[in-house]
This record gives C-alpha cells, sequence and structure tokens, in this order.
C-alpha cells in the first residue's frame, strides 16, 4: 500500500480525477507551474497539460466565478483558494451564486464545483493564514461543507466530492498536512509515515460525504472533533485513561447526525471541539442538535472546546489553540457533572 | 465624445472658487436636472455623420481604443443609414426586430399593469432599451449563452421562448418552470441559452468568462455574452471579468447597457464622470466599443463584429450600449422622485422602435397601416397569452405552486436534515 502524506493524497485524488475525466481543471493562485505554496498541485500541469491546472490571477471572486461557469458549461472545476483567509472576497460567489444556482432556476443549471481551502493554526499564520470560517459556509444552503482529518480520508473525501454534483467546501487542516498533530507543538513533529491512515490506496476510491468516521468505541464521553482537533481528542483521551466514542465528523454538512444521537444515547456525555472562535461556531449548532435529540440521555451540559472570540493572533497562536488544557479542562467537567 | 454628455454642475463651480492650503473637497457627482427642472440635453451634439471607422474584427484592441469614446451609429433620425457599420441583413430581419422589440414592449406593459393589479409581486420593464437586447440576440447563434440580467427579456422574446412560461414564472404559478421559487424576472431558460438570472449584480459577468473558457477549453463554437448595467460595473465582478477575459483571451462579449439610471442613482455615481464606460476596457487590453443602444442596427453591428472576433480567437470585447432608461427601474420604484417627469421625452436618441420603423417605411419595406396591425397584433399576443397564464393561479388569489417543492432542488438528492424538516412542515400543515 503506498504510504501518504496529506498533501500527496490531495494530489493524487486529483490526479486521478484529472486522469479519468477530462473535463477536470484545477486551478488558483500559484497552483500551476509551481504546483501551489503547499505543493498540492506539484506535477499536475506537467502531466495533464497547461490547460487542465493553470495559474490564475490573485482573485478569489473571479476564480470561484469562473469555476461555476465552467460548471454550468459541463466541466468540472477544481479552485483552490489559497488560504481559508483569503476565501472572503469568493463569499458572494459562493453563497450567492454556487450554492443556490441550482434552486433558484430549480435545476435548470447547476455547479458542480469543488473549492479546496487550506484551514486552521499550529504554523503561525496569524490573523490571516489560520483561520477556521467552516461555520459561514455551514450556515449556507446549497453547499456541502466537508473536511478531512488524515491523508486516506483527504483523497477519498476529494474524489466524491469532485463526483458529487452539487457544491462542496473540502478544507484542508494545514497543521496535519504531513502528520497527525497532538495538540502540544513542543513534542517532535510526527510524519504519516508508518501510519495506518497515511496508507493510501492507489487509483479511485472514495469516502462518501454525509459519513461520520468512528474512531473508539468507549461508552464513558462522546467527543465530537473534526481537522486538527481529531487528534487532539484522541491524545488527551487516552492520556486521561478515559474510554471516550470519539467521532471525527469529517462532513460537516450534511452531518452524520445519526451516528452522534447514538453516541451520546450510549454515553450520556458529549464535549464538542473545534478550533474556530466560539460564539455562533458549528459547536453550537452541534450542542443545539444533540441537546434537541438526545436531552433525556444527557447526565452533564454539553461542554464546547473551541478557539477564543478573538482574531487568531500570533505570538500567542499556542495560547489562543484550544489545546490538550482545555481539552482535559472540559473533559473532567463533563465526567464529574 | 464623452465630454458632449458631460455636464459641468453648479457644485463644481463652486469648488474651483474655494481656498485654503487643501484645494480638495469632498466632490459628490449629481445629475444635471432633478424633478421641478426643465430638462434640456441641447447640448448634446448627438453624433450623425461621424460614425467611427470598422475595424477589421481581428484587429490589434488597441484599434478599438477611439470606439470606446465615440459612438457607432447606423441609423439617422430621419431613417438613413450610413458609415462603415451598416449591416448586411435582409428587411425581413429588420422587420424581425420590429415585431420583437414591439412585442417586448406590449409585454412589458400588461406585465406592469397586472402587477399593479396585485397578480403578481413584482415587475421589470425594458422599456426604451429594448433595441440592445433584440438586435444583440439577432447577431448571435441561438446556442451562444446569454448571461442576462433582469432587462433582458428581449432575448426570450427573439430567441422564442415561450412566453406563456415567462408570465407563469412571473406570476410563480403552477405553470412556473421555476417552480415559485424566484422572483419575478429571474427567469431561466436553458434551452434557449439563456443564464439563470441573479438578483446579486454583476454576479454573473465573471461566470459568464468562465463559461466562455469552458467553451474555448472545449473547442467549442460556442460564445458567452454577458451583460450588466452600468450601475454594476462598480462591483468587483466587473473587474474580474475584464481582467479574467483579457488573462484567458475568452471568447465572450461583456455588454454594459448604460441606460444612465441605476434606481435613484444616476450614471455618473457608478464611475465619475470623466471617462466612459467602454474604456473601462481599454486598460484591460479589451477591444471596445460604444454604441447607440437605440439603434438597433448598430447593436446589431457592434455585436456582430465582437461576436466575430470571439469566435475567431480574437478574444473578449467589451461593448457599452448607449441607451435611455424610460420607466422607473421596478414596479417598486417612482422615478418622479428623482429626476425630471419629461426627461424620458427629451432624451436625444430617440425611441428604438420608432427610429427602426422610420427606417424601414424609408427603405419602402414598411408603412403605417402595417405598423398599426403590428402593433394590435402584439397587444393581442400578449393578452391572450396572459390570460391563458394567469389561468393557472396568480398571487392575489392561488398561485397553485406546490409549498412542498421549496424543499427540492436545494441538492441533487435530498439530504437527510431537509427531509427532516420536510416532515415538520408536514405536520404544520396537518
Amino acid at each position: 500500500m503506498p504510504q501518504m502524506n496529506m498533501i500527496e493524497a490531495i494530489r493524487d485524488a486529483l490526479d486521478v480525477k484529472m486522469s479519468q475525466d477530462s473535463d477536470v481543471l484545477v486551478f488558483g493562485e500559484d497552483v500551476g507551474y509551481f504546483g501551489g505554496v503547499f505543493r498540492a498541485t506539484a506535477g499536475l500541469q506537467e502531466t495533464h497539460g497547461l490547460h487542465r491546472c493553470f495559474d490564475t490571477p490573485i482573485s478569489e471572486g473571479g476564480i470561484v466565478g469562473i469555476a461555476i461557469g465552467m460548471a454550468a458549461n459541463g466541466l468540472r472545476p477544481v479552485a483552490e483558494i489559497q488560504f481559508a483567509d483569503y476565501i472572503y472576497p469568493a463569499y458572494d460567489q459562493i453563497a450567492s451564486e454556487a450554492a443556490r444556482l441550482r434552486y433558484r432556476s430549480n435545476g435548470d443549471f447547476t455547479a458542480p464545483i469543488t473549492i479546496r481551502t487550506p484551514v486552521g493554526g499550529g504554523i503561525y499564520g496569524g490573523t490571516t493564514h489560520s483561520q477556521s470560517p467552516e461555520a459561514l459556509f455551514t450556515h449556507i444552503a446549497g453547499l456541502k461543507t466537508i473536511i478531512p482529518s488524515n491523508p486516506y480520508d483527504a483523497k477519498g473525501m476529494l474524489i466524491d466530492a469532485i463526483e458529487d454534483n452539487d457544491p462542496v467546501l473540502f478544507l484542508e487542516p494545514k497543521r496535519l498536512y504531513n502528520g497527525p498533530f497532538y495538540g502540544d507543538p513542543h513534542a517532535p513533529a510526527k510524519t504519516w509515515r508508518g501510519h495506518e491512515l497515511g496508507e493510501v490506496p492507489s487509483g479511485h476510491y472514495t469516502v462518501p460525504i454525509g459519513e461520520a468516521r468512528k474512531i473508539s468505541k468507549g461508552g464513558d464521553v462522546t467527543i465530537l472533533a473534526y481537522g486538527t482537533m481529531v487528534w487532539v481528542a484522541q491524545k488527551v483521551a487516552e492520556d486521561m485513561g478515559l474510554e471516550a466514542d470519539i467521532l471525527d465528523l469529517r462532513s460537516l454538512l450534511p452531518l452524520d447526525i445519526e451516528a452522534i444521537e447514538k453516541s451520546v444515547k450510549k454515553t450520556g456525555r458529549c464535549v464538542i471541539l473545534h478550533e474556530a472562535t466560539r460564539t455562533s461556531g458549528f459547536g453550537a449548532e452541534l450542542a443545539a442538535q444533540v441537546q434537541e435529540r438526545c436531552f433525556y440521555a444527557l447526565e452533564a451540559p454539553i461542554q464546547r472546546v473551541t478557539g477564543w472570540d478573538t482574531p487568531y493572533p500570533h505570538a500567542q497562536e499556542w495560547a489562543y489553540f484550544p489545546g490538550p488544557k482545555r481539552v482535559g479542562n472540559a473533559l473532567r467537567s463533563v465526567m464529574e457533572g | 465624445m464623452v465630454s458632449e454628455f458631460r455636464i459641468r454642475t453648479e457644485t463644481e463651480s463652486n469648488m474651483a472658487k474655494q481656498s485654503g492650503s487643501n484645494k480638495s473637497r469632498l466632490y459628490v457627482p449629481e445629475p444635471p436636472f432633478r424633478p421641478g427642472d426643465t430638462p434640456d440635453y441641447s447640448h448634446i451634439s448627438v453624433p450623425a455623420a461621424h460614425s467611427p471607422v470598422r475595424p477589421d474584427p481581428l484587429c490589434d484592441a488597441d484599434e478599438t481604443r477611439d470606439h470606446a469614446t465615440s459612438l457607432i451609429r447606423v441609423m439617422r433620425f430621419n431613417g438613413e443609414t450610413q458609415g462603415d457599420w451598416v449591416p448586411g441583413i435582409s428587411p425581413e430581419i429588420k422587420r424581425t426586430a420590429l415585431r420583437d422589440i414591439a412585442l417586448t414592449r406590449a409585454m412589458d406593459e400588461r406585465m406592469f399593469t397586472m402587477q399593479r393589479q396585485g397578480k403578481m409581486s413584482f415587475y421589470m420593464k425594458s422599456t426604451g432599451e429594448e433595441a440592445v437586447s433584440v438586435g444583440h440576440s439577432l447577431a448571435l447563434q441561438d446556442t451562444d449563452m446569454i448571461f442576462p440580467t433582469y432587462r433582458q427579456q428581449g432575448i426570450l422574446i427573439n430567441r422564442g421562448a415561450s412566453m406563456k412560461e415567462m408570465m407563469c414564472q412571473c406570476l410563480s404559478n403552477s405553470g412556473d418552470p421555476l417552480d415559485g421559487k424566484s422572483i419575478p424576472v429571474l427567469y431561466s431558460f436553458k434551452k434557449h441559452g439563456f443564464f439563470s438570472i441573479s438578483g446579486n449584480l454583476g454576479t454573473q459577468l465573471i461566470q459568464g468568462v468562465g463559461w466562455a473558457m469552458a467553451s474555448a477549453y472545449k473547442n467549442s463554437d460556442e460564445i458567452a455574452s454577458v451583460f450588466t448595467g452600468e450601475g454594476a460595473t462598480a462591483e468587483g465582478d466587473f473587474h474580474y471579468a475584464l481582467n479574467f477575459a483579457s488573462t484567458y483571451r475568452a471568447p465572450c462579449i461583456i455588454n454594459v447597457v448604460n441606460n444612465q439610471w441605476a434606481i435613484s442613482s444616476f450614471q455618473g455615481i457608478a464611475a465619475g464622470e470623466g471617462e466612459t464606460f467602454a474604456a473601462r476596457g481599454t486598460g484591460y487590453g479589451l477591444a471596445t466599443l460604444r454604441v447607440d443602444g437605440n439603434d438597433v442596427l448598430a447593436v446589431y453591428a457592434a455585436t456582430e463584429w465582437a461576436a466575430e472576433r470571439a469566435r475567431r480567437g480574437g478574444g473578449a470585447t467589451l461593448i457599452e450600449h448607449f441607451t435611455y432608461r424610460k420607466s422607473g427601474h421596478s414596479t417598486s420604484d417612482d422615478p418622479s422622485k428623482y429626476r425630471p417627469e419629461s426627461e424620458p421625452d427629451v432624451w436625444p436618441f430617440g425611441d428604438p422602435l420608432e427610429r427602426l420603423k422610420t427606417h424601414l417605411i424609408l427603405i419602402g419595406e414598411w408603412d403605417e397601416e402595417r405598423h398599426v396591425e403590428l402593433l394590435e397584433s402584439c397587444k393581442k399576443q400578449v393578452r391572450e397569452t396572459y390570460k391563458s397564464a394567469e389561468a393557472m393561479g396568480n398571487l392575489s388569489g392561488e398561485t397553485r405552486v406546490n409549498d412542498f417543492t421549496m424543499f427540492e432542488q436545494v441538492y441533487e438528492h435530498a439530504l437527510p436534515h431537509l427531509d427532516e424538516q420536510k416532515r415538520m412542515f408536514a405536520q404544520e400543515r396537518d
């Protein structure tokens, strides 16, 4: 089985789809000859040609705008937004146009586009290279928002996204590109080499959008996490000796609420983790849905562990990051409750 | 030239008188006339005999630099045609243009009245600028994809879309192809190469450029033609469109319909008063044409030129269609609140229907009697079509749209949370 890090897995997904389907085009800032600032498209232009993988002007609204038009004309564009922090100029094109085209035309026109963009902190990116804007997109009807936490899922989910006939926002936790991250920036960096989820089959396979990944099957507490926080959750639960039921949500919209409901009804306790700011974060949606469905099974108040309601600071990156201590406190609190 | 359309306002003169170390004062442009004024456009010399030359459609974009600030005209007010741009089209096609302009106008009139009677929530007329849509459409192939704004209904009329379906869309009734999902006039007719209209202005310009890029990628013969009013050229999307069209030499036409008014804001608000909208294309290295939008033959000629350029690999052209919005922005607007009521009548470029009629009569291909018959038959067609459309429901009675269809077409396949909400809605209905 080939070993890949997350970048390689994403590149492999693009390569597989571009080889299979000449309608798949890849473009964005610096993605062509150079292969992208994170190297996710390295070599694709050489393999598939200038017309299939190319550079765009620095114009996120333009990038998503042409993607919509291309998709309406039968192509399967995969657009890269260099950092999620730069996605806001494209917000109108995503929220008002891509997500609504099918609805407002009653299926006459559709926009099967995939937008890839790196999210999250952990690389000293400060306010403009660290954001997790997922909640701004899960609020949009007509759009799907997904986020893998490992190379295996990244490849399978990206292929599924490209094949999906609806617009999909594919968020890439950049701290996980090279290896799992357990929340301690001072610990030696781990790579995906040798990791089970770094084993990525060659060729075509999909990981269906809409299904959470069930990581462990403990009965003490349910932990709902996605992206980087999946790994922090695993480490903290293990260190605390908890038999946790951890769900890597993977797909935020659509949400695998059945898996969540089943788990919380079993454990009676629920902790929700995300890196994004707290107020109106996706955790609020999760907490609301859990209490709607599992109120009488709950043994303790639902806990949210999140970034603070500040911009993502530079020097104070690890003070902002919802690391092991914050997660541990929440787990202790919910276990005592 | 642009300066001919520019008026030095009182505010501007006052500015010049101010003194002090900082000579800069906040300048807010104002239209020359407001309600109560007697509008006078006699200072605008309508170019009669000096239409710019017609260069080869594959010329260097730079050769169209002057075209961005002059005005392509074919028909004089007396009906004579002249200059390089006279299109080689038959009287039959000209009569088609006349009919489509008249039919569009008749439909607009009827729908406006019906909105006032409460049959629909909203309507938008294109009165005074029908020649832009009709002339443009006539010069394109039916497979070319239009990315329209809300005032291009003339294109649908010209392409033979079902007027009944258009009316049912406005009535949001059981015959509405969009199942009541969109407000009136925001049509979608893929089968007629007419992209779904967005109510967010300017957004579709860049999408049309993307559509054209895909067409080029597929080695298809089809081009895209995208529309904006002059007001929405102030959106970033307009810049995206020009920039991407230039970078990738997209086979498309970018149309700015300058009808002088963006709801209540005159064109100087969108762009300042210094340059034409066509000239926006010059800096991007695009071919630029500025055309008398009330002259359907000139619109045809400019479109034909730009379409040939796009199809033969010459890239995009920016066309400014210089026209005038005779009616309010929509049924929710009252133009007498911000411009003189007589302004549409004194606008010096005439009416597109009258001008084409004059030309056809001059060349012996039309007469007053046939014209009266045409107007009457358009009215009759519209009246009868409307009757059959309204029979399928309307907003003042029963729209007869199935409410449950609101849960459809959000995604290709229904997602579990939407299914659940549909069940909740069903209970609410019980």
